[in-house]
């Protein structure tokens, strides 16, 4: 008799069923937060449970995982999650977006486009979009029910009125299928186009606030905005210093205690892509 | 005298774990894509009254936490109540309003849309899920679905159905956020009609 183990993929097959009945409401209903019996995992709050979750509720064993940690694929959370799926479901893990089937991430969308087929689950933090205007649950739902999104309105308001534009940056908050106001999670609103018609799968799970979300594919996802405060996204007056690449999320890298610093791409598998195959980046 | 444990008359899943998760990802895949035929592969034994497909989706997503109701069809066969309960240790309801998952074997027959729990509008997701067998489930001309998880439009022809579909859709549709949610299953294949989608003609 071989020695006790896991279950596939961690979670013991109740749990699954569990997160999956919740998905599938997700789904049905894009964009609207639905409760779920969050697990304790073997990693704190914090570390991506909700992701891990639904990852490990939806893995097969002929999936291909790739896991990103604010777009990179070598950071220690990304490195973490990606060999405890390689324990606990004996997947194979790649860097490569084009060739993942689930893409579970961190606070990015890769900047390779997503493909029909592919399944990106975001780690979400805080789910409730409304939260830090209102911190009581029962009134924030009651808000969602209604579609009492006013609120939101002002507080993007008041960003203009303080500081003569949209000063909210990350977290920035979207309407989904015209209907729910959602928190995209804390990825930059760089990233917020490439939710909308998006050909993938979104997925959303928040472990220690106990939330499951998602978007279809094909659907529309529109961030606030007033008529004349259009929505916008950063750019950057540089390209990547490792590949050249303009029109990507650029991190700022300190270089020496002197005050030197480099732009590179946050997206380390787009910018390993293009360092490999210069010649295809200057038609870039 | 002791006596061996008796061997269930069906034997669900040859792989519970393994079918069970193929199987919610061509569930996953179906609701995430409203109207796309699915097919699935690994095909569970159980009762013959129930198509394999749907058979399969039950396996899957039932447990002790989902009361089942059972249409009249269907519970005219004692073998599906007993291998579902044996399975996955459901309990049965009478009162379709009580039922996480309806199965009906009968669609024309199938009870009002809106006798099943719709969830409450704090809560859209306290809401039965619909398993409807077809004789007939293809991407032919029939209903025109458009909405989210659907580029621009979507066909899906499916027979029989409740007479008044046409009307039970809209007015699900009219409810959202709440509503049922439907799953349509023939032979090996499903196909899904979550209540964000909008139905023509």
């Amino acid at each position: 008799m071989s020695a006790p183990s896991y279950n596939f993929a961690y979670l013991d097959e109740q749990t699954k069923r569990m997160i999956r009945r919740a998905i599938l409401k997700a789904i049905a209903v894009p964009g609207y937060q639905v409760p779920f019996a969050s697990r304790e995992m073997p990693m704190p709050y914090g570390w991506g449970t909700g992701g891990v979750q639904i990852t490990a509720s939806i893995i097969g064993p002929k999936d291909v995982l790739k896991v990103i940690d604010q777009g990179s694929d070598d950071t220690t959370n990304a490195v973490s999650i990606r060999a405890f799926f390689a324990k606990v479901a004996s997947v194979a893990v790649t860097t490569r977006t084009r060739e993942a089937d689930i893409i579970q991430t961190r606070h990015r969308i890769p900047e390779t486009p997503l493909a029909e087929g592919q399944i990106i689950v975001f780690q979400v933090p805080i789910p409730e979009p409304l939260r830090f205007l209102e911190p009581r649950e029962t009134e924030t739902r009651l808000m969602h029910a209604l579609e009492d999104y006013g609120p939101m309105h002002i507080k993007l308001y008041e960003d203009i009125a303080r500081h003569g534009h949209i000063a909210t940056t990350y977290a920035y908050p979207v309407r989904v299928a015209g209907r729910y106001l959602m928190d995209p999670s804390p990825t930059p609103k760089f990233d917020n186009p490439k939710m909308h018609i998006s050909p993938a799968l979104q997925l959303f799970g928040a472990g220690r606030e106990k939330r499951i979300y998602a978007i279809p594919p094909n659907t529309e996802v529109v961030s606030l905005d007033f008529e004349d405060h259009p929505f916008e996204v950063q750019r950057f007056d540089r390209t990547c210093a490792l590949c050249g690449a303009a029109g990507v999320y650029l991190d700022e890298v300190l270089t020496d205690d002197k005050g030197a610093r480099m732009f590179v791409c946050s997206d380390t598998d787009h910018c390993e892509c293009r360092q490999a195959a210069p010649r295809l980046a200057e038609g870039a | 005298m002791r006596r061996a444990a008796p061997r269930p008359r069906f034997s669900g899943f040859d792989d519970p774990v393994f079918d069970a998760q193929m199987t919610f990802r061509a569930v996953m895949n179906a609701t995430a894509n409203p109207g796309r035929v699915e097919e699935l592969s690994l095909l569970p034994d159980m009762p013959s009254r129930l198509a394999a497909s749907l058979a399969a989706a039950a396996l899957a997503l039932i447990d002790h936490d989902t009361p089942v109701f059972l249409d009249r069809s269907f519970a005219s066969d004692p073998d599906i109540a007993a291998s579902l309960s044996f399975h996955t240790g459901c309990g049965f309801v009478e009162d379709p309003s009580c039922a996480a998952f309806a199965l009906i074997g009968h669609p024309a027959e199938c009870p009002a849309f809106s006798s099943f729990a719709q969830g409450t509008l704090e809560y859209p997701d306290r809401s039965a899920t619909l398993f409807l067998q077809v004789e007939k489930l293809d991407n032919e001309a029939g209903l025109r679905l458009r909405g989210p998880g659907i580029s621009d439009s979507r066909h899906l022809a499916a027979a029989p159905l409740p007479a008044s579909l046409a009307e039970e859709l809209a007015a699900n549709r009219e409810r959202f956020p709440q509503g049922v949610d439907l799953l349509l299953f023939n032979g090996s294949r499903l196909a899904a009609l979550p209540r964000s989608t909008r139905v023509e003609g």
